[in-house]
């Protein structure tokens, strides 16, 4: 390929990826993607469902003094859950804090994935069986940790591919743009996806970067990349296939940034009125995913209203059983401070072991 | 006069350094209309306007790499790294560019500039939220390295490090930021580079900084039960280290403790023991013991109660200091 038809190869369509209006209706905005089949969509509307009810539920949790922090991701569903529905079980998920509906989405336990925030535990999922890294705090670290795995799992004759998540916030920190060179070096079988939310807690994306959108970052790198809108499922799950596919058949990495909205503030710690008109929520309310991608689902009469009532139901079960798992108190053993440090004991900690160990006994008495 | 948090009293540090001097910038994550996560700038940018508080790309690297260029550009950069754990993207900068650049230019450049950093944990903060960084920074040359115990000292050691000629680390003990004093607003511009005896005692010296100063002067009032004058000597400064009020201090009580949040294990503490050692060996009724964080990642805030010395961790060390002439036990 010359450098000219390589360089356009790699460049994002001019507008996002898009299936449905805002209204649910068809529109022509998808370039050369076609469309997910039928059932997939009702799975992934299905799942979308039951993201929102936990999300929900767990933002009630917080208010209840159950969960430490949580950092919602309402009107991220079609991101969320169409990053999940790429994967194949093979597949590696790199998550970052916000992406708990994904690991929902990816079939993990409630009470595993809020360990992290409820405060027991750093992890609460075993990230070999899941396939799940640990989500992640520290910005844009995640992406590097992908790109190497990738490699290592190609490296392995191995066909699956690293899936990592990122905000636009964190594509301005160094590490977002090593990974994209390394994995073009590399040609890691690596899939970046950007959700960008329009915030980075307060910092909305005109301050962040001046670039038309974040998806051009991947073409400077050799990166092939594309943009799409972040709240049509149909939209979302037709570029994510493709990507991964891409990224599987050994053709390389690639960058998608969805353009879509945070609707809630950044954790329920923080306060969004202090950076944000409220009359832009409401504008982006109308936008919602689930409701968009309902709407389109009933008009082709592919999804009925007693689907609607079951899944429902479902998610109504399925947020009981978070509230239970959450509201059980399971108090960590204080001695497990002491597993997992090294993979060989070391002295030292054994004697500082057994100072908590007489301190707890003498609080026992 | 009113009683102000030490959040509140850093706020006021920043707005006089700004009022007072057209070269003081604030810049960094959410720092500007959102007033920081813990709104120590609340309210700056709308009172003084984006030229002079903003925010910036979420990047540490990019944040402490950009006040360099801008303190050789004549600015006085005070930028705020959001979280400890999340400066580290910004190490290399600090270590190799912040702390050398005067040495290496042979005095030629200098890098008047703070970087505040919210640090430690007690505030039941996830991972990465709750490190205690401060032996990274002091062990390396060109840096000065500063914590506040009280809002007083906050205001008064901010204003100073605004004002100094060298480079800044200047740490935020996060569970101290809502402790309220009356605070007064006239410097007497002995805070930087000073320790200060906060509590005076006759038997043994606690020797804490920053988040620990608070827990020190609650075990000096639980040890009088005992029988015990507990002296508190608060560091403030960690670099440069003031030897002077420490080992006067030490020379009187002929006892010592350290005391800090951070892992033990080749940290702070340990040269804190080793210059009290050397310099007071002969007036030393026991050994210099320590109480530290233990040697283990920072844990999640359900089991944070573990990690950090408490009053009867503190007490229980002081006892082990030969109060009848029993020998010394060796530390755990
Ligand atoms: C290296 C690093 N710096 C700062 C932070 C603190 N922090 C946590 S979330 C956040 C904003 C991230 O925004 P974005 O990447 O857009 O993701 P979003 O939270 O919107 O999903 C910041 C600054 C961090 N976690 N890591």
């Amino acid at each position: 390929m010359s450098r000219e038809t390589l360089a356009a190869a790699l460049l994002p369509s001019p507008v996002p990826v898009r299936f449905l209006a805002e209204d649910g209706t068809r529109v022509d905005e998808h370039g050369g993607y076609t469309a997910p089949p039928p059932d997939r969509l009702v799975e992934a509307y299905r799942l979308m469902v039951l993201g929102r009810r936990f999300d929900v539920q767990a933002t009630a949790l917080t208010k209840q003094g159950r969960l430490a922090v949580y950092p919602s991701s309402a009107g991220q569903e079609a991101c969320q859950v169409a990053s999940a529905l790429a994967l194949t079980d093979a597949d590696w998920l790199f998550p970052t804090y916000r992406d708990s509906v994904a690991l929902v989405a990816r079939g993990l336990e409630p009470g595993e994935i809020l360990t992290l925030l409820r405060g027991d535990a750093h992890c609460g999922y075993d990230p070999t069986e899941t396939r799940v890294a640990p989500q992640c705090t520290p910005l844009a670290t995640q992406t590097l940790h992908a790109a190497g795995l990738a490699h290592a799992m190609r490296r392995r004759g191995e066909e699956a591919v690293a899936f990592a998540l990122i905000g636009d916030g964190a594509t301005s920190e160094g590490d977002f743009h090593e990974a994209l060179n390394f994995a073009a070096v590399f040609k890691a079988p690596v899939v970046f996806f950007v959700q960008n939310n329009g915030f980075a807690i307060s910092v909305p994306f005109e301050k962040q970067s001046a670039a038309p959108a974040l998806a051009y970052k991947g073409v400077g790198y050799g990166v092939r990349s594309e943009q799409v809108d972040g709240n049509d499922a149909v939209a979302v799950l037709s570029v994510l296939d493709d990507a991964v596919a891409h990224a599987r058949a050994g053709r390389g990495p690639v960058l998608v940034e969805a353009h879509t909205y945070r609707i809630d503030a950044h954790t329920n710690a923080d306060d969004a009125t202090r950076y944000r008109d409220p009359a832009e929520v409401e504008k982006w309310r109308a936008a919602d995913p689930v409701r968009r991608l309902e709407t389109y689902l009933t008009n082709e009469n592919l999804l009925s209203g007693d689907d609607i009532e079951r899944f429902r139901a479902e998610a109504e079960t399925f947020a009981a059983g978070v509230r239970d798992t959450l509201n059980a108190d399971v108090e960590p053993d204080p001695l497990s401070l002491f597993e997992h440090v090294y993979a060989v004991p070391t002295r030292q900690l054994a004697a500082q072991r057994e100072l908590v160990a007489a301190e707890l006994e003498a609080v026992e008495g | 006069m009113t009683e102000i948090s030490m959040a509140q009293a850093l706020n006021a540090a920043l707005r006089d350094a700004v009022k007072d001097d057209d070269r003081v910038l604030i810049f960094g994550e959410d720092v500007g209309p959102l007033g920081g996560v813990f709104r120590v700038t609340d309210g700056i940018t709308a009172d003084f306007g984006e030229e002079r508080c903003f925010d910036t790309p979420l990047a540490e690297s990019g944040i402490v790499g950009f006040a360099v260029g801008m303190a050789m550009g004549g600015f006085r950069p005070v930028v705020e790294m959001q979280f400890d754990a999340f400066a580290y993207p910004a190490f290399e900068q600090i270590t190799s560019h912040v702390a050398k650049l005067r040495n290496r230019t042979r005095g030629a450049l200098s890098l008047p500039m703070v970087i505040r950093i919210p640090y430690a944990g007690g505030i039941g903060g996830v991972e990465h939220h709750c490190d205690s960084s401060e032996a990274y920074y002091t062990h390396t040359p060109g840096l000065r390295v500063v914590t506040p115990g009280t809002p007083q000292d906050a205001y008064d050691l901010l204003r100073d490090s605004i004002d100094s000629p060298d480079p800044v680390i200047f740490l935020e003990p996060k569970c101290r930021y809502w402790a309220k004093e009356t605070v007064s607003f006239t410097r007497d511009g002995a805070a930087m580079d000073r320790a200060v005896v906060r509590r005076e005692g006759k038997d043994v010296t606690l020797i804490a900084y920053g988040p620990m100063v608070a827990t020190a002067l609650e075990t000096a009032e639980a040890a009088k039960a005992e029988g015990w004058d507990v002296e508190v000597v608060d560091l403030r400064s960690l670099s440069p280290f003031d030897d002077e009020t420490v080992t006067a201090s030490v020379r009187r009580t002929g006892r010592a403790v350290v005391v800090h949040e951070a892992a033990g294990f080749g940290g702070y503490g340990a040269e804190v023991v080793a210059r009290v050692t050397e310099q007071c060996f002969h007036q030393l009724h026991a050994p210099v013991l320590r109480v530290t964080g233990l040697d283990i990642p920072y844990p999640p805030p359900k089991l944070e109660r573990h990690q950090l010395p408490d009053v009867d961790r503190i007490l229980d060390t002081v006892a082990r200091l030969q109060w009848n002439d029993e020998p010394a036990v060796a530390g755990a």
